[in-house]
């Protein structure tokens, strides 16, 4: 017992900097929102209660959940092909894809934004091009709009959604699928009966992961919905910066953060979650 | 497996995919050449003056700075707690650990407006909004759990006899740590200092929260241009952000192709 004790102490002690600044610092104020959600104006459930008073609030959380749903559905559905496209590449073209995706992962998300917001407007690139070519005749409305806050979120999204998809896709043992091909099954049969059930914890993985981060998107909301297209965390900082409503915030903050646990929970029924986080940042 | 056709469409599919994510940000480069004074798209001349506005800006060379002082320290800050807290849930490695681990990696999957408003509310009593040390503090527990997970994963290919030999000759826990694990993971703390940097170059939820004049990041003049969507000097510093994300990027990739040479051969 007393070894055991000995084992134990330094690396706890190493631990423990980090672990009191979180404690202190983060856990503890993140505590306090959610004390706030119950008690700020007056104790009680009263902010709870508006989300079914009032419709502004849940046409805010519908678009937010619709958003976050159409976000995954593609960030995933193209980050499969450029997964798949990749392990299926040679180990040069595979290096220089690798490359490709963490460019693109490390560009500032403000610059991508603004990107955007070049390409996409009224006299942006794209609308120029196309008013040039005589393919339209008006500009068409990429911006202040959900297509473009979906444009804007499934481009930032790709980049996660390939990475657990990745590390997913290369741990498959690649003799099953040839003993299919071998046994006289095509080769679409083949990604449908066989490859694509053994990738579905990657797939399930992803598909958490960009939803979890959708959820709580701040920046290319508010920029490409210009005002139009309220998500949730646009909604909390207008409460906080604005009308000063901490309750009102603090109650869709709790509700974000229930959410955002609850998926990681499933999260980790599917995939250990440190693959999934090692593998995003290697 | 054999390529079929569906194989091959797909890959150049994917390659089509990877150029979407990379392209619309290099639209940033003619936009900065614009010659005139509102945001546009250059028609046949070019012209470098919002570069020279750029860096002859007093707001904008202070924003460079702030940016960088808060950045350089977090990626301190963050790489030494990361590192210590690290090695100590590695030496723990039980039950436990692994419940602390994944409570301290929260700081990056909760959405960052939550951390936003949570860090607002503790700064305002503490005095801390509108600081260097109130940043420079968020961006920390915010950025830690980077280095964690990147010396974590060079923790895993360590061997732990090493640690028994360096035990075993009569060192004291303390020398074995500096003498031999941390050398070993030496490739972990870099990769988690750079991260930590650019989490906190390029942190904006939090940092509209919990700053106003005296600290004026670069992202939030960035931010503050886009919302104006009028000068292209934004256009120039987008260009200048995007070349410094490629120059880090460049030695990133080299220090990580040097490494695997050193270890393989």
């Amino acid at each position: 017992m007393s070894t055991l004790r000995n084992k134990l102490k330094p690396g706890w002690l190493l631990v423990l900097p980090f672990l009191a600044l979180v404690v202190l610092f983060y856990l503890g104020p993140i505590l306090n929102i959610l004390m706030l959600s119950v008690t700020d104006p007056a104790p009680g459930l009263a902010n709870y209660a508006k989300l079914g008073e009032s419709d502004a609030l849940a046409r805010i959380m519908w678009t937010t959940v619709r958003i976050c749903i159409v976000t995954t559905f593609f960030s995933v559905l193209l980050g499969y092909s450029i997964a798949y496209g990749m392990v299926h590449s040679s180990t040069q073209k595979q290096s220089l894809m690798l490359t490709l995706l963490l460019v693109s992962f490390w560009i500032s998300i403000l610059v991508r934004t603004f990107s955007w917001l070049m390409l996409l407007g009224n006299r942006g690139l794209i609308n120029n091009t196309l008013l040039g070519l005589g393919i339209v005749s008006q500009p068409i409305e990429f911006m202040r709009n959900e297509l473009g806050v979906l444009i804007g979120m499934i481009h930032y999204m790709i980049p996660y959604a390939v990475l657990p998809l990745l590390v997913n896709m290369q741990s498959l043992d690649m003799r099953v699928m040839n003993a299919s091909r071998n046994l006289g099954a095509s080769g679409t049969q083949t990604f449908w009966r066989i490859y694509l059930p053994l990738t579905r914890p990657g797939i399930v993985a992803s598909s958490l992961l960009i939803f979890i981060l959708s959820l709580g998107f701040y920046v290319t909301p508010a920029i490409l919905g210009g005002g139009k297209v309220l998500m949730i965390a646009e909604y909390i900082s207008v409460q906080l910066l604005v009308t000063l409503k901490w309750g009102t915030a603090a109650m869709l903050a709790a509700l974000m953060l229930f959410g955002v646990l609850a998926l990681l929970w499933l999260m980790s029924k599917f995939m250990k979650l440190s693959t999934v986080f090692g593998g995003s940042t290697q | 497996m054999r390529t079929s056709v569906f194989a091959s469409i797909n890959r150049v599919w994917a390659w089509l995919l990877l150029l979407f994510l990379v392209l619309p940000a290099l639209v940033a480069i003619p936009v900065s050449l614009t010659p005139k004074r509102f945001l546009s798209m250059p028609k046949g001349d070019f012209s470098l003056r919002h570069f020279e506005k750029l860096f002859n800006s007093a707001d904008w060379l202070s924003s460079f700075a702030q940016s960088a002082i808060i950045a350089i320290s977090t990626a301190l800050l963050a790489s030494v707690l990361g590192t210590l807290c690290a090695i100590g849930l590695w030496r723990v490695s039980s039950k436990y650990s692994e419940v602390v681990r994944a409570f301290l990696l929260l700081p990056l999957i909760i959405p960052q407006i939550i951390s936003a408003m949570a860090l607002y509310r503790l700064w305002i009593p503490m005095g801390l909004l509108d600081s260097y040390s109130g940043l420079i503090l968020a961006h920390t527990i915010l950025a830690t759990p980077m280095v964690l997970i990147t010396v974590s994963a060079s923790l895993a290919n360590f061997d732990p006899k090493l640690e028994q030999a360096s035990k075993g000759l009569g060192a004291s826990t303390w020398t074995t740590i500096r003498r031999v694990i941390l050398p070993s993971v030496k490739p972990g703390i870099f990769a988690g200092a750079l991260f930590a940097f650019i989490l906190s170059w390029d942190e904006i939820v939090v940092t509209l929260f919990i700053s106003k004049f005296t600290v004026y990041t670069l992202p939030r003049r960035m931010w503050n241009g886009i919302r104006e969507n009028t000068d292209p000097t934004v256009a120039a510093a987008a260009v200048v952000l995007i070349g410094i994300t490629i120059i880090l990027f460049s030695i990133s990739a080299i220090a990580a192709r040097r490494r695997a040479q050193t270890t393989s051969g």
